[in-house]
C-alpha cells in the first residue's frame, strides 16, 4: 500500500517535470525560464526524496533550487532577461533529439525494472558497503560513510574540482568592487523578519555540518546553507556590509584552506605507513580514527564549498555592467 | 501493468534528457543553452537515483528493525556531482558574462555575425 503510495508520488512529480520544461521551452522571458529551472530543481528534489535518496535530496534543493537561481538571476542582471523572438529552424534537431530518445528508450529495454532487489547494481559493493559501515565505521549515515571514507579519493577530487571552479570563476570576472548602499532597504518587514532568519540559518548549517553522520547532511550541503546565510544578507540589506563581515579577500584563502584540511587528513596517515585518507591510522582504535577521519574531511569540505560559493556569489555580484 | 510501470521512469528521464538536448540545440540564446544543459544533467540524476530505489527500502541510514536499505553508492555519486553540476554551471555563467562584455549579446547569431563583421573589416584594411 505504501509502495503504491510512492509509486503514485513518483509518477505525479515526474509528470509535473515534463510541464516545467515545456514551459520553459517556450518561454523567450529568460527571468521565467530561470524560475522554471529553480521549480524543476525542487521538484526534483522532492522525487529524490520519494526514491530514498536523502541526502541527495537535501543538496538537489540547497543547491540546485537555491544556489544556481540566485546565481542564474546575478547573471541576467548583467546580460538581460529577454532572449531574442526569432525562432531558429531546428527541424534538424527535433530529428536528432527524436533520433537519439528512440534509441536510448530502446536501451532501457536491458534496464533492470524498477525497485527489483537482485539487480546487478544491487549485488555488488553496496551490500558490503551497508555491512562494512556498521562493522568498521559504526555511524548510520551509509552515504556519508562512503563519501568520506570508502571513496573519500573521489570526494577529494570533487573538494578540488569545486575549488578550481572557484579560481575559474575569479580569473574570468574578478573580484568587484561594490560602492556602499545609499539607501538600505526600505522595507521594515523584510529588514526586521530576515534578521532571525539569518541566524537560525546559520544554526542550521552548523548542525547539518556535524549532524552528517547520524542523518541527512554533510559538508557540501552545510557549506552551501551557511553561504545562503550571507547571500540572503547582501540580498536585503547590501553586499557592502557583508563584505565588511567577510571581507572578498580572504575567501580564496579559506576555500584553498578547506582543501587543504582534506588533503593533510590523507597525508597523516601515510605518516603511520598506512595508505593515503586510511583514517584508521588516526587514533589506536580504529573505528574512533574513522570518525576523527571524517569529521575532519567533512570540515574541509564544508570550508571549502562554503568560501567556494560566497566567493562566486561575490564574483558575479561584483561585475560592474556600465564599465 | 507491472512491467509497465517497471520502466516508467527511464523512458520519463530520456524525454527529459532529450527535451533538455533540444534547448541546446535549438535556442540561440547561451543563457537557455546553459538550462537545457541543467535539466539534461537533471535527468541523469533521476537515472542514477532510480537505479539505486530498492522496493519496500528505507533511505541508507541504519535503524533498528529496518530490512531493506535502499543502495547508498548513487547517492553518494549524484550527491557529489549536483556540487560539481553547479561549480561547473557557475563558470559557463562566467564565461557568458565575459562574451556580453564583449560582444554586447548573449545571442548566438549575433555574435557569429560580429564575428564575421570582424574579419571582413579586417580583410579589406
Amino acid at each position: 500500500m505504501i509502495e503504491n503510495l510512492h509509486l503514485l508520488i513518483n509518477v505525479f512529480l515526474l509528470a509535473f517535470l515534463v510541464l516545467i520544461v515545456f514551459a520553459a521551452i517556450n518561454t523567450n522571458n529568460l527571468f521565467v525560464a530561470t524560475m522554471l529551472f529553480g521549480i524543476f530543481s525542487f521538484v526534483t528534489a522532492l522525487l529524490f526524496l520519494d526514491l530514498d535518496a536523502v541526502d541527495v535530496a537535501f543538496t538537489e534543493a540547497a543547491v540546485g533550487a537555491g544556489f544556481t537561481t540566485v546565481l542564474m538571476l546575478s547573471a541576467l542582471r548583467l546580460t538581460g532577461a529577454f532572449e531574442n523572438v526569432k525562432h531558429r529552424q531546428s527541424v534538424l534537431g527535433l530529428f536528432i533529439v527524436v533520433l537519439t530518445g528512440a534509441a536510448l528508450i530502446y536501451g532501457t529495454a536491458d534496464f533492470p525494472r524498477m525497485g527489483d532487489p537482485n539487480s546487478a547494481v544491487h549485488l555488488n559493493l553496496a551490500p558490503e558497503f551497508i555491512q562494512l559501515t556498521q562493522e568498521k565505521i559504526d555511524i548510520p549515515n551509509v552515504v556519508t560513510a562512503v563519501l568520506a571514507s570508502f571513496r573519500g579519493y573521489d570526494t577529494f577530487g570533487e573538494t578540488v574540482v569545486v575549488f578550481s571552479a572557484g579560481v575559474a570563476v575569479l580569473l574570468l570576472l574578478g573580484m568587484g568592487q561594490v560602492e556602499p548602499k545609499k539607501e538600505p532597504e526600505q522595507n521594515v518587514v523584510l529588514r526586521i523578519v530576515v534578521k532571525p532568519i539569518i541566524a537560525l540559518i546559520l544554526i542550521f548549517g552548523l548542525y547539518v555540518q556535524f549532524h552528517g553522520d547520524f542523518g541527512a547532511g554533510g559538508g557540501f550541503q552545510a557549506g552551501v546553507i551557511f553561504a545562503s546565510a550571507f547571500i540572503l544578507y547582501s540580498l536585503v540589506f547590501g553586499e557592502s556590509y557583508t563584505r565588511k563581515v567577510i571581507p572578498a579577500a580572504i575567501l580564496p584563502r579559506l576555500a584553498a584552506l578547506g582543501v587543504l584540511i582534506y588533503g593533510v587528513t590523507g597525508l597523516a596517515s601515510l605518516l603511520f605507513d598506512k595508505p593515503f585518507l586510511d583514517y584508521n591510522a588516526l587514533s589506536s582504535n580504529p573505528v574512533s580514527g574513522q570518525h576523527t577521519g571524517i569529521l575532519l574531511v567533512e570540515a574541509g569540505v564544508g570550508l571549502a564549498v562554503f568560501a567556494t560559493v560566497l566567493l562566486i556569489f561575490y564574483s558575479f555580484s561584483g561585475v560592474n555592467h556600465n564599465e | 501493468m507491472n512491467e509497465l510501470l517497471g520502466h516508467f521512469n527511464y523512458w520519463i528521464v530520456i524525454f527529459l534528457m532529450m527535451m533538455g538536448l533540444y534547448m541546446v540545440i535549438a535556442s540561440s540564446n547561451l543563457i537557455k543553452k546553459l538550462i537545457g544543459l541543467g535539466v539534461f544533467q537533471s535527468s541523469v540524476f533521476i537515472l542514477y537515483i532510480t537505479f539505486g530505489k530498492i522496493k519496500d527500502g528505507s533511505p541508507p541510514i541504519i535503524t533498528q528493525n529496518v530490512e531493506i536499505y535502499s543502495n547508498p553508492l548513487p547517492h553518494v555519486l549524484i550527491l557529489t556531482a549536483i556540487v560539481v553540476g553547479v561549480a561547473t554551471t557557475s563558470v559557463g555563467l562566467a564565461l557568458i558574462v565575459r562574451i556580453q562584455e564583449a560582444y554586447g549579446s548573449t545571442d548566438e547569431d549575433d555574435i557569429y555575425d560580429k564575428d564575421d563583421f570582424d574579419i571582413k573589416s579586417r580583410s579589406i584594411t
